[in-house]
């Protein structure tokens, strides 16, 4: 097995944060350079930009994971990802009806666009996708796992959105396939304050906005191969697969 | 004051925890963010949120609250009432937004 650099939280310039800048093609310049093998793009509640990072990062030879940073109605951001056209696009259907129709105000929170490869603006989303959906994070976990996605609550370490901000402490039965420590702490550091999340396994992304951030932080994956479900097997820590200490 | 009166005189709805309606509130606490509650609720608060997640339930009997107050007519998940009934702490419910039913709470216990 090899081992492969994962940087699974990584926003474009379709969230109304992320910076111009955050193209598809600078992406995946960004990634090159930082000689990342896996990519998880997650804008806030859209998926709609991601297609288009995974073709131009194909080409490159760099694996994507698509799926989006969910806002929970408990206001926790989760990481969601989806293996295929399919389910994508359901998900994104999930994220429609369930994101309240609240319009964004660009100069408020920023541009939502969606990019073509010219780099061309060919969608702007109305609706602020940094509101949080109507979903409770149960129900949020059940539908990703429902359809063999990967649920991971992110940055459970800064104290704004995050499961221990909202909720006080995890949930006894939540079924994460792993729990994200953001780049301004690091797993070990933050297990030294919450114990209990040794239970999990424990990923850190960089959670980047501007393209000098991909790549902060990343995971070691040991796999088999790259694809959906041997990362997924690598977060759970099955069959030999596992996030390697750096 | 008990949870009973101020259930009576606010009109609120008593979803569950009914064996906990003879507890006595020390006073009110409002917030919406489950860790700010932990540090920052006392003992016998009446605490007043539109969270409805399961965790407020560990989190009042965590800090030992007298009863929790869900606003806008929201419902608790079934979790949330099967843990309050558990653990005595009554669940009430209003369909008045925060700052109404924490005006209205105010004010009772200011009289008191």
């Amino acid at each position: 097995m090899k081992i492969h650099r994962a940087d699974l939280h990584i926003h474009t310039l379709l969230s109304p944060c992320g910076d111009l800048s955050m193209s598809p093609a600078n992406i995946v310049s960004a990634a090159v350079e930082k000689r990342l093998a896996i990519i998880g793009i997650t804008d806030h509640n859209s998926t709609r930009q991601s297609d288009l990072v995974k073709k131009i990062a194909g080409e490159k030879g760099i694996f994507v994971l698509r799926g989006a940073e969910v806002t929970t109605r408990e206001e926790v951001h989760c990481l969601a990802f989806f293996e295929n056209h399919d389910t994508l696009k359901t998900f994104q259907e999930y994220l429609d009806a369930h994101l309240p129709d609240f319009r964004n105000d660009p100069l408020i929170f920023g541009d939502q666009v969606v990019v073509d490869e010219n780099e061309d603006i060919i969608y702007i989303e109305e609706k602020l996708l940094v509101n949080a959906t109507t979903v409770s994070i149960e129900e949020l976990e059940k539908y990703v796992h429902e359809n063999d996605g990967i649920f991971i609550p992110a940055h459970i370490d800064r104290m704004k959105n995050s499961i221990y901000s909202q909720l006080g402490f995890i949930p006894d039965d939540l079924n994460a396939d792993a729990l994200e420590v953001s780049r301004r702490s690091t797993p070990e550091k933050f297990a030294g304050i919450r114990p209990e999340i040794r239970r999990f396994n424990i990923v850190t992304n960089s959670d980047a906005h501007i393209p000098q951030q991909i790549g902060m932080v990343w995971n070691n994956l040991q796999i088999e191969k790259i694809s959906f479900e041997e990362i997924k097997m690598a977060l759970s820590g099955i069959e030999g697969r596992k996030i390697v200490a750096q | 004051m008990k949870i009973a009166e101020i259930v009576s005189l606010l009109d609120l709805t008593v979803i569950s925890g009914i064996n906990g309606l003879n507890r006595e509130i020390t006073g009110g606490y409002v917030s919406d963010l489950l860790s700010d509650v932990i540090g920052n609720a006392k003992e016998g608060n009446i605490w007043i949120t539109l969270q409805t997640h399961q965790n407020i339930m560990a989190v009042a009997s965590l800090k030992d609250l007298s009863a929790v107050i869900i606003v806008k007519g929201s419902l608790p998940e079934n979790d949330t009432i099967r843990k309050s009934n558990e653990e005595n702490i009554p669940i009430l419910s209003t369909e008045a937004d925060t700052f109404t039913v924490a005006g209205m709470l105010y004010e009772l216990l200011a009289k008191k």
